[in-house]
């Protein structure tokens, strides 16, 4: 298990997580930047995302929706707040429209990545995600957690058959 | 699902604000009347009142009247429900993490570093 640390703060609705790979930082920052690799990790495997739009420069966006396995689409969309390559980026994410324009209505998560030289070789990840203050959740619950739940519950199901 | 979606958006909701986290963490640890929990906050008795009135909507705190007051209490249970979804975020980064885990052994294993 990579991830070192795992701070939630229910108050602040922040969640602060720190993970650890052998690669280095020019690595890891692919799996953001290259958009074919984004969609290898971003979705659950019941769950693909399929990365339409790809600009990771202040300003830019990022369009995705992934594909359920009743042919079901959600989409989303970030939208990029401060980037500083290969060790920083900060994005809103949010729900997107079938023509994959955010969707304001929806719920929104600030969240910001930074990428650090592990001492002895290796990358630091420090991952922290913000709910919006708004009523908002959906989304999260929807496309994100329940797939990324109900994925969990299969695999745990698999290792104990 | 633990927790159903309207009750998650009044949770956040509630929880928004300075405020009225504010509210939520002293009266965790005991019983406070609105009125001395107003004297804390630049804002009128009314003011408070309300704040109190979105806590106790979400289930945050609950209210009990003692006399000629209404004492307002925190509800840990409505906190951990919180917790709750914050645990589900926690385990879709987890999943992610492997995810990008198995992707940069893949470079190791195949040679096929992009």
């Amino acid at each position: 298990m990579t991830v070192t640390n795992v701070i939630k703060d229910a108050e602040n609705r922040t969640m602060t997580l720190t993970a650890e790979f052998d690669a280095p930082v020019s690595r890891v920052w692919q799996l953001y930047e290259d958009p074919r690799q984004l969609e290898q990790w971003w979705g659950p495997p019941t769950y693909p995302a399929t990365v339409v739009d790809h600009d990771l420069s202040v300003g830019g966006a990022v369009r995705y929706f992934m594909t359920g396995p009743e042919g079901d689409k959600a989409c989303g969309y970030w939208q990029v707040l401060a980037v500083d390559a290969p060790n920083r980026l900060e994005w809103e994410n949010g729900f997107a429209t079938d023509a994959l324009e955010p969707d304001r209505s929806m719920p929104v998560m600030a969240m910001r990545v930074q990428l650090a030289a592990r001492s002895g070789g290796g990358t630091v990840m420090t991952l922290v995600t913000t709910f919006a203050s708004t009523e908002n959740m959906d989304w999260c619950l929807q496309m994100g957690m329940e797939e990324g739940m109900s994925s969990a519950v299969g695999q745990i199901d698999a290792l104990l058959s | 699902m633990v927790v159903d979606q309207a009750e998650v958006d009044l949770l956040f909701h509630a929880l928004a604000d300075a405020t009225r986290r504010d509210i939520v963490r002293r009266t965790m640890d005991g019983s406070f009347s609105v009125s001395t929990l107003a004297r804390d906050y630049p804002m009128s008795f009314a003011a408070v009142q309300k704040h109190v009135a979105v806590l106790e909507r979400a289930g945050l705190v609950t209210k009990e009247r003692r006399g000629r007051e209404h004492l307002v209490a925190g509800n840990p249970a409505a906190l951990r429900a919180a917790h709750d979804v914050l645990d589900r975020l926690e385990l879709v980064w987890r999943e992610r993490i492997a995810r990008m885990d198995d992707l940069l052994a893949a470079d190791t294993h195949e040679g096929n570093r992009p």
